[in-house]
């Protein structure tokens, strides 16, 4: 890590106690890592809400991304397991990542600064019942197409999304392909060819971490 | 500023008063205009569809989806190492420069970082793929206003970057060379030289261009105070690069985050235009052709010696964690949101590619232009499909 960066973590720090002053309790967690990067969690109910603050008292005006994160685990693995092989135990709980989380579906998104640069990634917990949000799109116009493909590839919904149509999908397709439970087909019909073909480097007896 | 001001409001004023005659005389109805999914405008395969009164367009929508190839659920199923071999399909055009904020990420969570001669290589490879992608920009240009004689000259000078490119990695479109800890080799002898000449080249190409189109007196007037983008806009579409800066925001990521890379290490500019208009955007990719031609250059003088691969583990298990970085390519802002679960492979990688923000703003940005506009308007946002679709 660059250490010239470590005098910018007292702005990261402050920016969490900025928004922690407007919108309170609704931030439910934070994690910073020290001259590199700060995540936040807010209530999915004050997701619009945390939207404006951040534009409007914290300054981050310009809109990167949103997207969302299915932390399940995926039933299938990595599908580099050879097929006939004896089913292996599979560690299925979720775990959650920076800044903690309760659900299987997270949203994720990222604003920056222009003018200081340094930029916030804010996530919140969509609980499974009732996968809805309100949009952000009133906030940063900008998450329109986002927000379409979020709703399309993770089946999360947007309120007050003005135009909640597929984007790269037939209109008439079933299923949200990014979820962990959505099978990559290809690999179920046809196993990874790569993993056969590991065979260990000459001198080299264990099966990994062989180093230099 | 007020120039363009006047130009504009004349120009929607002459657009009326035709509408009106046109509406009068003739009672016309609304029309759909499909331009694409094959239209030489839409680097690959952007549908665009523009319902038009008259020669104006009252409502437009780009359909992207056609080349869709669903690189995040694919990363998810591959190790580190392979990812690159995607990512390099994203922006076909500057493979190099996706790989890089991906392997940075992949670094930052293993708390590694390549020897200084990675970087310095690293740096010079990102910068030839941005020649190599925004020149060919420069000579379709020209071709999507009328002109066909830069984009010869375009393919002609481009292939000297890419002959550069492959001569060290030994793909001219796909290098797949960036590796974690480090690159896949070291240059081949007498490669700086090279490097060094061929950038002579591109900067006469940059001066031919200046010359022959941004000089022109019709490339100046399809350009000119067409398609303004204010700069709040650009912001909330979250518009990055060229486009950003051309709109008046002095912003680039490889002076302004500090990154493991070279770009801190030479004297270059950061160019940025008030107007927002077509013509912004082309001129500001043009600078940016020369400000990286000096970067090579400046590069090529000062390459470390040393070795060009960290010491890491031959099966790259990266700990668990979060990690987003993005850099300054070719197109704009790209990034990657990389999280690992401490296996071989990234749990999810989000990959935020830069045409997709820009060209988001298209529906906006068309509504009420005039069609041959719309040509110009996409030219001067510059995209490339792989990298809105993804």
């Amino acid at each position: 890590m660059p250490t010239s960066e470590l005098a910018s973590d007292h702005l990261r720090e402050a920016l969490v106690d900025r928004l922690r002053s407007a919108i309170g309790d609704a931030l439910v967690g934070s994690h910073l890592v020290a001259g590199v990067d700060v995540w936040v969690r807010v209530r999915a109910d004050a997701w619009r809400k945390a939207g404006l603050a951040l534009r409007d008292q914290l300054g981050m005006d310009y809109f990167c991304y949103l997207s969302a994160i299915d932390w399940m685990p995926s039933p299938f693995g990595r599908s580099e397991d050879d097929p006939t092989a004896e089913a292996t135990e599979r560690d299925d709980t979720i775990r959650q990542g920076y800044a903690g989380g309760e659900t299987r579906f997270q949203l994720l998104a990222r604003v920056v600064s222009s003018s200081t640069h340094v930029g916030i990634n804010i996530k919140a917990d969509v609980s499974e019942d009732d996968l809805t949000v309100e949009s952000w799109v009133p906030v940063y116009t900008g998450a329109n197409w986002h927000e379409r493909e979020t709703w399309e590839m993770f089946g999360i919904n947007f309120a007050g999304h003005p135009d909640l149509r597929h984007m790269y999908l037939p209109t008439e397709f079933e299923g949200f392909p990014l979820r962990k439970d959505f099978p990559l087909l290809a690999r179920l019909v046809k196993p990874w060819p790569g993993i056969a073909d590991v065979e260990p480097m000459p001198g080299v007896s264990g099966d990994d971490e062989g180093g230099e | 500023m007020t120039m363009i001001d006047e130009r504009r409001q004349l120009s929607y004023i002459a657009a009326q008063a035709a509408d009106a005659r046109v509406n009068v005389e003739l009672e016309t109805e609304g029309m759909t205009l499909n331009i694409g999914p094959q239209h030489p405008a839409t680097h690959g395969t952007l549908r665009i569809i523009a319902r038009l009164d008259g020669e104006q367009v009252v409502w437009a929508e780009p359909s992207a989806g056609y080349m869709h190839r669903g690189y995040e659920k694919l990363t998810e199923v591959r190790t580190f190492p392979q990812v690159t071999a995607l990512v390099n399909r994203i922006d076909w055009l500057g493979s190099f420069a996706n790989e890089v904020p991906f392997i940075l990420a992949a670094e930052q969570l293993m708390g590694i970082e390549a020897p200084p001669r990675a970087q310095h290589i690293r740096t010079i490879l990102f910068e030839l793929s941005r020649i190599a992608n925004v020149s060919l920009f420069l000579g379709d240009l020209g071709v999507q206003l009328g002109a066909i004689t830069p984009v010869f000259m375009a393919f002609r000078d481009r292939e000297y970057v890419l002959n550069l490119i492959e001569a060290a990695t030994g793909g001219r479109f796909h290098p797949n060379f960036d590796r974690i800890g480090g690159l896949k080799d070291d240059l081949p002898k007498g490669w700086l030289e090279d490097t060094k000449a061929s950038m002579h080249k591109l900067r006469t190409f940059c001066d031919e261009i200046e010359d022959l189109l941004f000089g022109n007196e019709i490339f100046q007037s399809r350009t000119r105070g067409v398609g303004i983008i204010p700069k709040e806009v650009a912001l909330q579409y979250g518009l990055s690069g060229a486009n950003l800066r051309a709109s008046g925001v002095d912003w680039d990521l490889r002076r302004d985050r500090s990154l493991p890379m070279a770009w801190d290490k030479v004297d270059w500019k950061v160019w940025t235009h008030p107007d927002g208009d077509c013509f912004a955007r082309c001129w500001i990719r043009l600078q940016e052709v020369r400000e990286a031609t000096k970067i090579v250059d400046q590069l090529c003088d000062t390459v470390p010696s040393g070795a060009v691969m960290a010491k890491v583990p031959r099966i790259i298990k990266v700990p668990e964690g979060e990690a987003w970085v993005s850099t300054e390519n070719p197109l704009g802002e790209m990034g990657y949101y990389v999280v690992s679960k401490g296996d071989t492979g990234p749990f999810r990688v989000k990959i935020r590619s830069a045409s997709f923000n820009n060209i988001s703003i298209t529906p906006w940005l068309l509504k009420g232009v005039l069609v041959p506009d719309i040509i110009t308007i996409l030219a001067s946002l510059y995209f490339i499909l792989g990298d809105i679709d993804r």
